[in-house]
């Protein structure tokens, strides 16, 4: 009967204690709204682990509660001798077993998930997406190897399924965090590659951040992810295949521009990861480098004077003049290969 | 030489005196005042990175600067401020709790001080000279090796003579605790706080090389072009990772171990009880010691170890909250039938309770691998770390400063202004920190920079702010406390706590010879032993003779000042090779203080038995 109610306050706690931590945070960028297989179980994980938590810490401060006020020293009182107790053999022994037991009983989830989690049974296998993903100081090169697709900063991923994540460094040490589809991995430089791999249950944009220290912009160096319907992203794979980087007539003199000044580091379609990010579609993305809202104005001053909005990055300022910038503006705000994805980043700057 | 003699002479004798000296007393109030001092600028950053951080996209501070700040906040504090803040009361109190004149070499622990503080200069100095090392308080390879500058460079020679200071001063205590203990003070009737220092320096001779050897390496790699960090020459720089955290881990334990021991003393007096359970507490002291060498790749979960690694250290790290759970219960049964007297010492163990098992909670929350995976490098590890570091480790010194300070000045500080000083810092912190767990879950790492509007974090990082502000003021109102208390308590008696302990049993503060007499211990709690027989102290356990004691030596500051200035040529041989003079005249002066050592004979002085009855008239040895 009492293991019963044991049970039922364990479960009541829980639910109380999900209901409360949901609460937090703002949508598609807290842990604390999983919205997707890895933050799913970690987040049940977390809630295991802190209704232990709290059981243990409600009977200590029980207990410290009722020692701090009982046994105060009272008026009168002062040279009062205490019994000198040594010790309790039957209470050492309760207090080092019933901790040992609710760890054990938190270690089998957590060796669970650590397995799951490091899962990759299916990577490799027919239409499983396998995606190469390189930090940089202080940004994301996203390659589709088996699709011969290139981009940066906006990672674009299926619904529903796994999608395995190739991942590493080309200078220091960063890591790869999407808080509400799954947790961290770093990216190493050298052979130290990881793989880990992203569900998410629901179409939409996702914030994505560095997690490791990686220098004076490590904070700017933020990245989304994209969700889209399978369809959808067989149609951007589409899109980005047949992507066509001609300008327009107003554009032209931009397109010139860009390929004598910006190309030898920001690539324009397929190939590995160059010393700035690759601009294949960069008037999808939902930011500019990573952190500043999309406008030509913005574009212009971050081409210009690339310092000022992200300290120490490895883009020169002043190579080109205010005119030239707004031409190559002009140029890159025509990259927009795709509509996939973009009615989701529509909903989401509404949001905001 | 004793204070007062060197007070009648002047100033600059007293400085002298303070440059020379081998007693550990001494040696104790200069870890107290160069550790306080650099307690004050690591607090001083913390609260600029507060200020930057209290509304989104802040410019307070640049993005460089930051950096700078964050590296140097974490490094001052636990090298520069917690490690010479504990050895300060490892010196002050452990010769006497063990019945000791000194410890086993005086001179070796006047060089671990000289040492310390001039790494800890270097380091600072940085700030003067083009910018402090900005990679972390971790320093993870590439990032340090390529860091522009010379800031990292500073870090590395910095920390690499501040950690030898660091090793010597752990050997010292160690042989001390092993050999000098006084007739009848058996292992298992030391104070729980002597028994913590023995664990903690044990830790330290085994934890310390590895962050030598990394430090070496990354020397090399910064100075001499050798590439062991260097992947791209077939280096690896997942190996540094690896060595600091052989040494970082333990190093918490180094930290909070020495607290708990004072916290034990410091509940059974208060509580006028035994420790409760105290084989439990001395077998958890060094389990806990044992298994913080098993546990450092709890800091790597998301390294890409695997899945067996990775259930390893997380399985290993729960198991540490097995001995820890036991010392908070038997603290709180120590309490329990006690009758607790709510000073300020006890008013700071108190809170250290419910604020360390939050941290410890986090801790076991950490501990699961896969949930890691969320929380780490987010302000949830910044949360738990701070609330180990102090919630344990700065209550903890707040806790026996108040404690011990009747024992190292004579004077017990002010009660009032003590518990004026708790309030603040108290709400303070839980404000500051408690906040931050869900920042981190909400999406924040750590080492941000700024954070962006609409992502839902400026709340809690205002509250954060605030919070820190009045952890500042309580700091403030502590060191108001001590200019107080300097000027206006009275002295005390050798006992104002009706303690249970050998170093209660001789005046405050202790004649440079400490005991008179060795005393003889016959229990746990000696002094307790006696007093409950009625007597009013300690049984000599030898007859009234000659003490034997060290000379002061100028050679230790010597030593240290020769590595402090060839740590400059060291570092800037790189811009050019002149600068290499400094490397050679310094290690000239380094080595030629330590042959000078070696060579001319120092066998100490005499202090004759007439000195000592005068003494005892004076009142000496009541």
């Amino acid at each position: 009967m009492r293991g019963w109610m044991g049970k039922l306050r364990a479960f009541f706690i829980f639910s109380a204690l999900t209901l409360l931590l949901t609460g937090c945070g703002v949508d598609n960028l807290s842990a604390l709204k999983p919205k997707g297989y890895g933050s799913d179980l970690l987040f049940d994980l977390m809630m295991i682990s802190i209704a232990i938590m709290l059981f243990v810490f409600i009977i200590v401060m029980a207990i410290y509660t009722f020692v701090l006020i009982r046994y105060r020293q009272k008026k009168g009182q002062e040279d009062f001798i205490p019994k000198q107790t040594e010790g309790n053999k039957a209470l050492e022994v309760i207090w080092t077993v019933i901790p040992i037991i609710l760890l054990l009983v938190l270690a089998v989830p957590t060796v669970q998930a650590t397995f799951d989690l490091a899962d990759e049974s299916t990577k490799g296998d027919e239409g499983v997406t396998t995606i190469e993903v390189t930090g940089n100081q202080y940004w994301w090169h996203f390659g589709y190897p088996d699709d011969e697709i290139s981009t940066s900063q906006d990672l674009y991923i299926p619904t529903g399924e796994r999608v395995y994540l190739d991942m590493k460094s080309s200078d220091v040490i960063h890591s790869f965090w999407v808080p509400s589809i799954a947790g961290k991995m770093d990216t190493n430089p050298g052979d130290n590659d990881n793989t880990m791999y992203l569900e998410a249950y629901e179409e939409g944009v996702y914030w994505g951040h560095c997690a490791e220290l990686c220098g004076p912009s490590h904070s700017l160096m933020d990245f989304r992810v994209i969700a889209v319907s399978p369809e959808d992203y067989d149609q951007w794979k589409e899109d980005m295949q047949n992507v066509d980087p001609e300008a327009t007539a107003e554009a032209q003199e931009g397109q010139e521009l860009y390929e004598n000044n910006c190309m030898g580091c920001h690539a324009i379609g397929d190939g590995a990861a160059g010393q700035g990010p690759n601009m294949t579609n960069f008037a999808n993305r939902t930011k500019i480098a990573g952190v500043i809202e999309p406008s030509k104005e913005n574009l212009m001053d971050w081409i210009v004077n690339p310092e000022q909005f992200k300290p120490g990055n490895q883009m020169p300022a002043n190579l080109v003049s205010e005119d030239e910038a707004s031409q190559i503006a002009d140029y890159l705000l025509e990259l927009d290969h795709s509509d996939v994805g973009a009615s989701a980043s529509e909903a989401e700057v509404e949001e905001e | 030489m004793s204070t007062a003699l060197a007070q009648n002479r002047g100033l600059g004798a007293m400085i002298w005196d303070y440059l020379t000296t081998v007693d550990h007393k001494k040696i104790a109030h200069l870890y107290l005042v160069a550790g306080g001092f650099f307690f004050l600028i690591g607090g001083l950053e913390a609260m600029l990175i507060r200020i930057q951080l209290m509304k989104p996209d802040n410019d307070f501070i640049s993005a460089g600067l930051y950096n700078e700040m964050i590296t140097m906040h974490g490094t001052t504090m636990i090298f520069l401020a917690a490690m010479p803040l504990i050895f300060a009361l490892m010196n002050a109190v452990v010769p006497l709790q063990i019945g000791a004149r000194d410890v086993a070499f005086p001179f070796l622990n006047s060089l671990g001080f000289w040492l310390f503080l001039f790494g800890g200069v270097i380091l600072n100095v940085s700030w003067f000279t083009g910018g402090a090392p900005d990679a972390g308080w971790t320093n993870y390879a590439p990032l340090s090796t390529v860091s522009p500058g010379h800031g990292v460079d500073y870090y590395v020679m910095g920390l690499q003579i501040s950690g030898a200071g660091t090793l010597i001063g752990g050997i010292n205590f160690l042989v001390t605790i092993v050999n000098m203990r006084a007739p009848g003070m058996t292992y298992m009737r030391m104070p729980l706080f002597t028994w913590a220092v023995f664990v903690t320096s044990a830790l330290i001779l085994f934890a310390f090389p590895a962050l030598t050897v990394g430090l070496f390496l990354m020397m090399f790699d910064r100075m001499f072009g050798s590439v062991f960090f260097d992947t791209a020459a077939g280096g690896n720089a997942i190996i540094w990772e690896h060595l600091f955290w052989i040494f970082g881990h333990p190093e918490v334990y180094i930290l909070i171990l020495p607290l708990f021991g004072a916290f034990s003393d410091i509940f059974s007096t208060f509580s006028k009880k035994r420790l409760f359970g105290y084989s439990a507490m001395v077998f958890a002291t060094v389990l806990i010691g044992f298994l913080g060498f098993m546990v450092w790749a709890h800091h790597m979960f998301t390294v890409g170890m695997g899945p067996i690694a990775n259930s390893i250290f997380a399985v290993a790290t729960m198991a540490i909250a097995v001995p820890t759970g036991i010392k908070i219960f038997n603290w709180m049964f120590t309490m329990w039938g006690g009758n607790i007297k709510m000073t300020a010492a006890m008013l700071w163990s108190v809170a250290f309770i419910p604020s360390f098992t939050i941290g410890g909670m986090t801790g076991v929350m950490l501990a699961a691998a896969a949930a890691d995976y969320q929380y780490h490098d987010t302000y949830f590890v910044v949360g738990h770390f701070h609330y180990v570091i102090v919630g344990g480790v700065v209550f903890g010194l707040f806790a026996a400063l108040h404690y011990w300070w009747p024992k190292m000045f004579g004077k017990v500080l002010n009660e009032k202004l003590g518990k004026l000083a708790f309030w603040p810092f108290f709400i303070g912190f839980h404000l500051t920190f408690f906040i931050q767990h869900f920042l981190g879950l909400m999406g924040m790492p750590r080492r941000y920079w700024v954070f962006l509007e609409g992502q839902g974090l400026e709340a809690g990082n205002l509250i954060s702010t605030i919070g820190a502000f009045l952890m500042a003021i309580g700091t403030v109102i502590f060191l108001v406390n001590v200019v107080y208390t300097s000027v206006k308590a009275k002295k005390v008696s050798g006992d104002p706590w009706d303690g249970r302990t050998l170093e209660w049993s001789i005046p405050s503060p202790p004649p440079h010879y400490n005991f008179t007499q060795t005393p003889l211990v016959r229990g746990l709690d000696p002094l307790w032993v006696e007093k409950s027989e009625g007597k009013k102290g300690m049984t000599p356990a030898e007859p009234l003779g000659d003490i034997h004691m060290p000379n002061a030596s100028i050679l230790p500051f010597l030593i240290s000042l020769g590595l402090f200035i060839a740590g400059f040529g060291f570092i800037y041989q790189v811009d050019n090779k002149a600068w290499l003079i400094l490397v050679f005249l310094g290690m000239g002066l380094t080595l030629g203080s330590m042959l000078t050592r070696s060579l001319k004979d120092d066998l100490g002085h005499h202090i004759h038995k007439e000195e000592l009855e005068k003494d005892l008239e004076k009142g000496a040895g009541e």
